[in-house]
């Protein structure tokens, strides 16, 4: 796959890190208003196929290493496994941090209200983690599925673009 | 008002997907038939979860009079069905991939090695 | 041509039980049994502490499912990794 032209790179150089930043505000606010871990991650995961398709394979292998998305990958699942096993003295996935103050501790009024960040206990915890297992998740699909596509021509060939 | 007309939508994207399913013979376009059998049973899930008048069940910021929210079950059930056929859709098109390397085809007529 | 008649067949057995499955079902805006959905929209900001009912449900009141889900997800990357795995690559 080629890169795009330099008008389509710079847009998506600009308009990438605005995706990015609204995936981790969806991740960020799960327990507030609908979005939460999966969906924001989906987002921030775009980000990468966003890069993917501007600058071409070889360019985004230079940038980025798999390595890493395994290494969030794995971290998110255990850290959602880890906050479900804490409740453990009550039942398998208690929610020990709401209303008992501190970290997410606060508790909200009842019916409608503005909303504060640090509600809902385990929830948010719940929603970071699963947030950065989907990020590392479907960038790994992203990047084996494209390196899949020339399997037999290495990564460091350099690729030419439409406007040499 | 609207009547039952979501479940003949939902009726129509299941019919579109599984003729597809059945009559196609490109391996990609059996994936895409897959995945409007997928959304049409999540429409379906959504749809029977809904009361009529009510508002989303978000707290944060809903008017005075929300009380009447729809089903929040079906929709994290949903939630749940969206990521695993995402999951199913991804491995799904790697296999393709892996059997195009192989076979040099996409028609399910030219993968005479699979017949038994 | 024989195939495509035993299609045809096949299609509208599927499409008549289906329909006849929707007759049992409620019509559209009003649930029948909706005692747990009420005890999810009444009960989750004074025991889960989130304003967001389905979050409360994904991860509080439901958290099997979404552990079932992140296995599921972790496997398909697995197996995506493994299919386009190059040789002496990790």
């Amino acid at each position: 796959m080629n890169p795009l032209s330099v008008v389509a790179r710079t847009v998506c150089n600009l308009f990438a890190w605005f995706l990015a930043v609204f995936g981790i505000y969806v991740i960020v606010h799960g327990h507030l208003t609908p979005g939460g871990g999966f969906q924001g991650g989906a987002v921030v995961a775009t980000f990468m196929a966003f890069l993917l398709v501007a600058h071409g394979g070889s360019k985004m292998q230079s940038w980025v290493r798999k390595d890493i998305f395994t290494l969030m990958e794995c971290l998110g699942l255990t850290v959602f496994i880890a906050a479900a096993l804490l409740g453990m003295s009550h039942t398998f996935f208690f929610n020990f941090l709401a209303n008992a103050g501190g970290l997410f501790g606060s508790s909200v009024p009842i019916g409608p209200n503005s909303g504060a960040l640090n509600t809902s206990g385990t929830i948010a915890l719940m929603n970071l983690s699963v947030g950065l297992e989907v990020v590392g998740g479907l960038s790994m699909i992203l990047l084996y599925m494209f390196s899949g596509v020339h399997p037999e021509e290495p990564f460091g060939r350099e690729e030419t673009g439409h406007d040499r | 008002m609207t009547g039952n007309f979501p479940y003949l939508v939902v009726g129509i994207l299941f019919v579109i997907g599984f003729v597809g399913l059945i009559f196609e013979k490109n391996l990609v376009k059996i994936a895409i038939a897959v995945s409007v059998v997928e959304a049409a049973t999540n429409l379906f899930i959504i749809t029977l979860g809904y009361r009529s008048g009510g508002s989303i069940p978000v707290w944060t910021m809903a008017g005075s009079g929300s009380s009447r929210m729809v089903l929040p079950t079906p929709q994290a059930l949903t939630l749940t069905a969206i990521v695993i056929g995402l999951a199913t859709t991804a491995l799904l098109l790697s296999f393709v991939m892996t059997i195009y390397r192989h076979y040099g085809s996409l028609d399910v007529r030219d993968i005479r090695r699979l017949r038994g | 041509m024989k195939a495509r008649i035993l299609f045809l067949v096949s299609i509208l057995v599927v499409g008549g039980l289906l329909w006849s499955g929707l007759q049992a079902v409620h019509p559209f805006g009003e649930p029948n049994a909706t005692p747990m959905d009420d005890y999810f929209i009444a009960n989750a900001q004074g025991e889960a502490a989130a304003n967001n009912v389905v979050t409360s449900i994904v991860f509080d009141y439901r958290g099997f499912d979404t552990l079932g889900e992140g296995a599921v997800l972790f496997t398909a990357v697995i197996s995506v990794a493994a299919i386009f795995r190059k040789r002496g690559q990790h």
